[in-house]
C-alpha cells in the first residue's frame, strides 16, 4: 500500500508538468492549429535560466521570474521569425517547422548555458514528508500546487476577459476577429508568450526534483504530447488529465514492470490513443476550449 | 465619407478588381449588385484591411486608410458584417456582440448591447447561448448586431440576404434601412438587387471587377438592362 502511494506520489508529481506542456501545446493549438514541438525546450529553458540567474547571485524568485519573462520573449521570438512569416503554409510544415525550432534553440542551450546537469535548491528544503510510509517532497507540493495555479489562473483569462476571449475568438474565426477590431498578430504573439510562460513554469518547478540539461525538452514534449493526446487536443481539461494519467502510468509501470519501460508507456499512450479514440478522452469538439 | 480610387487587387496573378471608384456619402445608403463572382466580396475585404490593395485608394473620413491595418479601420469607424455572417460558433451570443466592441471598454458598451437586444429581442432570449446553434437569420442578426457594437460610421454589409426565407429578407433589409435613424451610413452589397435597390438612396452595378453603372438607386430600378440581367424581369 505505501509502495502504492509512492508511486501515485511521484506519478502525480511528473504528471503534472506533463500536464502544463500540455496545456503549453493546447494554447498554442487553439490559436494556430500548430503543434508546437519546442514545447519541450520552453521547459528546459525556463529551468536553465533560472539556474545560470541564480548562480549569477539573483535571489531564485527573481531568477525564476526573470527566466519565465526570458522564455516567454523567445515564444514571441519564436511566432515572428519562424511562424508568422509562413503563414498559410499547410500544417505539417508548420509542424516540422516548429522541430526545426526545437533543435535550434537546443543548440542555442548548449552554446550559451553548457552541456552539464544542473540544479537549484528546491524552495522549501529537501526534508521529505512521511505519509501513511509514503515520502512527499515539499518540491512536488510546489509542482502540484503551482501547476493548479497556472490552470486556474489561465481558466480565468480565457473564460473570465475580454482579452482571453479574443484569443478563443481568433481561435474560433480569424476572419471575424479581425473584422471586429482584433489584431491577431498581437494575439498569436501573446498564445505564443503565455505558452512559452507555461512551459518555463513547469521548468522552474520542477528542476530541483528531476535536474535539468540542454536536451531534456524532447522527452518532455513527447510525454506533453501523449498527455495531449490522450486527453483530446484543444482541450484544457484533457490536457491535465491526459498530463496526470501519463505520470501515473508512467510511474507504476516504472515501479511495478521496470524503470527500463518508463519511457515506453507514453508512446504506448499515444499508439492506443490513434488505434482506439482518436478524438482522445475528452473529444474534440467541447466548448470550455482554453 | 467612403471613397475609393482606381482600386486593383489581384488573388495571386489573376487580377479580381481592375480599376474600382466608388462614393458613399455621409447619411447615405448605397448599394452595390452584381452577379456572382463580380468581385463584390473582394471589394469589401479590401475596404476592411483583409485582402491588399495592388493600386488606387481608399480614403474614409478624409484619411487615406489603403494601407492601415484591419484594427484601426474599425477603430475609426468602418466596421464590416462579412458574407456568410462569420460569427463566433464556440462562443454565445452574448459574448459575440461584446467582442464587437472589442476595442471599448467603457459604459458605452453594456448601453450598446441593450440596444442591440432591443432591436433583436431574439438575441436576448439566447444571449447566454452557444452562437453556432442559431439559425441562419438569426446568425445575420447576430453578425449585423456585432457590427453595430463596434459603432459604424459606415456599415459594410455583404449579402446580408443570403440563405434566408423572403420575409426574413424584408426584416433584415427593413432593419438595414433603420440605421439611418442612428446615423449609420451603409453600403449594401447583394446579388438580390431588387429588394437591396428598394432601400437604397444610390446604386452600383459591378461586372467581372469593373463598375458598370452609378445611378440613384430608383433610376436603376427602373433601367432595362438592369432589370434584365439582375432583377429577373
Ligand atoms: N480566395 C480567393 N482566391 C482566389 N480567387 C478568389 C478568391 N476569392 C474570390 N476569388 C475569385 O475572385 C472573383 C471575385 O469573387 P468575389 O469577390 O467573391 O465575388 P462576389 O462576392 O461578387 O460573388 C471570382 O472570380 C472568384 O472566383
Ligand atoms: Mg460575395
Amino acid at each position: 500500500m505505501s509502495e502504492f502511494l509512492q508511486f501515485v506520489f511521484s506519478g502525480l508529481t511528473v504528471g503534472a508538468v506533463y500536464a502544463l506542456v500540455a496545456l503549453g501545446f493546447t494554447i498554442i493549438y487553439n490559436a494556430s492549429s500548430v503543434v508546437n514541438f519546442a514545447q519541450g525546450e520552453f521547459v528546459m529553458l525556463g529551468g536553465m535560466a533560472t539556474v545560470f540567474i541564480f548562480d549569477a547571485g539573483v535571489p531564485i524568485w527573481g531568477a525564476a521570474a526573470l527566466a519565465i519573462l526570458l522564455t516567454a520573449t523567445i515564444g514571441i521570438l519564436l511566432n515572428k521569425l519562424a511562424i508568422e512569416p509562413a503563414r498559410g503554409a499547410s500544417v505539417v510544415n508548420l509542424i516540422i517547422i516548429t522541430i526545426g525550432a526545437s533543435i535550434f534553440l537546443r543548440g542555442l542551450a548548449q552554446i550559451v548555458f553548457d552541456k552539464q546537469i544542473h540544479r537549484f535548491p528546491a524552495f522549501s528544503g529537501d526534508t521529505p514528508f512521511n505519509i501513511a510510509g509514503a515520502t512527499l517532497l515539499p518540491q512536488s507540493i510546489w509542482v502540484l500546487f503551482g501547476a493548479a495555479a497556472v490552470f486556474i489562473g489561465l481558466y480565468a483569462f480565457f473564460t473570465r476577459t475580454l482579452m482571453g476571449k479574443a484569443v478563443l475568438a481568433t481561435a474560433n474565426n480569424r476572419l471575424a476577429a479581425r473584422l471586429v477590431g482584433i489584431n491577431t498578430n498581437f494575439i498569436m504573439a501573446l498564445s505564443f508568450a503565455l505558452s512559452a510562460a507555461v512551459g518555463a513554469t513547469a521548468g522552474v518547478l520542477v528542476t530541483p526534483i528531476t535536474l535539468t540539461s540542454y536536451d531534456i525538452g524532447v522527452m518532455l514534449a513527447l510525454k506533453g504530447f501523449a498527455a495531449a493526446m490522450l486527453g483530446g487536443m484543444g482541450n484544457p481539461f484533457g490536457a491535465l488529465v491526459g498530463g496526470l494519467l501519463i505520470g501515473l502510468i508512467e510511474a507504476t509501470t516504472a515501479g511495478y514492470l521496470s524503470s527500463d519501460y518508463k519511457d515506453a508507456a507514453a508512446f504506448i499512450v499515444i499508439l492506443l490513443t490513434l488505434f482506439v479514440m482518436p478524438q482522445g478522452l475528452f473529444g474534440q469538439k467541447s466548448m470550455e476550449r482554453v | 465619407m467612403l471613397s475609393v480610387n482606381g482600386l486593383r487587387t489581384r488573388y495571386g496573378r489573376i487580377e479580381v478588381l481592375h480599376g474600382i471608384d466608388l462614393e458613399v456619402h455621409s447619411g447615405e445608403i448605397v448599394t452595390l449588385v452584381g452577379a456572382n463572382g463580380a468581385g463584390k466580396t473582394t471589394l469589401l475585404r479590401c475596404l476592411s484591411g483583409i485582402q491588399p490593395v495592388t493600386e488606387g485608394t481608399i480614403h474614409f473620413r478624409g484619411d487615406n486608410i489603403t494601407t492601415a491595418p484591419s484594427y484601426a479601420r474599425v477603430k475609426q469607424g468602418l466596421v464590416q458584417a462579412p458574407e456568410g455572417r462569420q460569427i463566433f460558433t464556440n462562443l454565445s451570443v452574448e459574448e459575440n456582440l461584446r467582442l464587437g466592441a472589442y476595442q471599448y471598454r467603457d459604459a458605452r458598451v453594456d448601453k450598446d448591447l441593450q440596444e442591440a437586444f432591443a432591436l433583436f429581442p431574439i438575441l436576448r432570449e439566447k444571449r447566454n447561448l452557444p452562437a453556432g446553434g442559431l439559425s441562419g437569420g438569426q446568425q445575420q442578426m447576430l453578425a449585423i448586431a456585432r457590427a453595430l457594437m463596434g459603432r459604424p460610421m459606415c456599415l459594410l454589409l455583404d449579402e446580408p440576404s443570403l440563405g434566408l426565407a423572403p420575409i426574413l429578407v424584408d426584416q433584415i433589409l427593413e432593419t438595414v434601412k433603420s440605421l439611418k435613424e442612428l446615423d449609420v451610413t451603409v453600403f449594401v452589397v447583394e446579388q438580390n438587387a431588387f429588394a437591396a435597390l428598394s432601400i437604397a438612396d444610390r446604386g452600383y452595378v459591378m461586372e467581372t471587377g469593373q463598375i458598370l453603372m452609378a445611378a440613384p438607386a430608383n433610376d436603376l430600378l427602373a433601367d432595362d438592362r438592369v432589370r434584365e440581367a439582375y432583377l429577373g424581369v
